[in-house]
């Protein structure tokens, strides 16, 4: 799905910039719509780029627990996971095409080096939030 | 997006969903997605387009503090 010159490019990133491993956890069925095909075709490409990411592949119907767990609501739905299955709280719903492949890219590599890039000041205000804080944001592909 | 996806590495509070509007257009109708990115807080707050780093901050604290 994704075309060779941005696979070559990819690898080297994601091999430069990796540090831990990432879990790529899908959330799909089979039954779904070709988005869901789509999506496992795109997050396989990525996962054969590096031997630090990882794909996993659950059943939206069937792995009630795992979808509990996550807290998944539709599909198809990315969790980002880090060392041990450590979830960030990251997702990413529908299919990450255009734009969004970029951000799919750089959550991995942020997920993988577990630090992000704030100011201090920006940092030392967001750590001082203590009750769930939900962000959503819509996008399109371009 | 990234801004949202950092918030959630660095404070476990926070989770940040990315959302494409086209395929989820009972959701996208839900909060009126006519720009994109749309970003809705807590169903508090909402904002279409980046934000500087410290006004998406001040956005996020807004939406976590109690009603005056």
């Amino acid at each position: 799905m994704l075309v060779e010159s941005l696979k070559r490019e990819l690898k080297q990133k994601l091999g430069t910039e990796m540090e831990g491993e990432v879990t790529l956890l899908l959330f799909t069925s089979e039954l779904a719509s070709e988005t869901c095909s789509d999506t496992r075709l795109m997050l396989r490409d990525v996962a054969e780029l590096s031997d630090k990411i990882n794909l996993r592949v659950q059943n939206f119907v069937l792995d009630k627990e795992e979808v509990e767990r996550y807290r998944i609501d539709k599909i198809p739905a990315i969790a980002i996971l880090g060392e041990e299955d450590k979830d960030y709280g990251i997702r990413f719903y529908g299919l990450p095409g255009g734009y969004e492949f970029g951000s799919l890219v750089a959550a991995i590599i942020q997920v993988s080096q577990g630090k992000t890039h704030f100011t201090e000041e920006a940092q030392q205000k967001l750590e001082t939030i203590d009750t769930p804080l939900h962000i959503q944001v819509f996008v399109t592909p371009t | 997006m990234q801004l949202a996806h950092q918030a959630a590495i660095l404070n476990s509070n926070i989770t940040a969903d990315s959302i494409e509007a086209n395929e989820y257009p009972t959701l996208a109708n839900k909060y009126a997605v006519r720009g994109v990115p749309k970003t809705v807080i807590n169903d508090k707050i909402e904002f279409v387009g980046s934000l500087p780093e410290l006004e998406f901050v001040q956005q996020l604290l807004a939406a976590v503090q109690p009603p005056a």
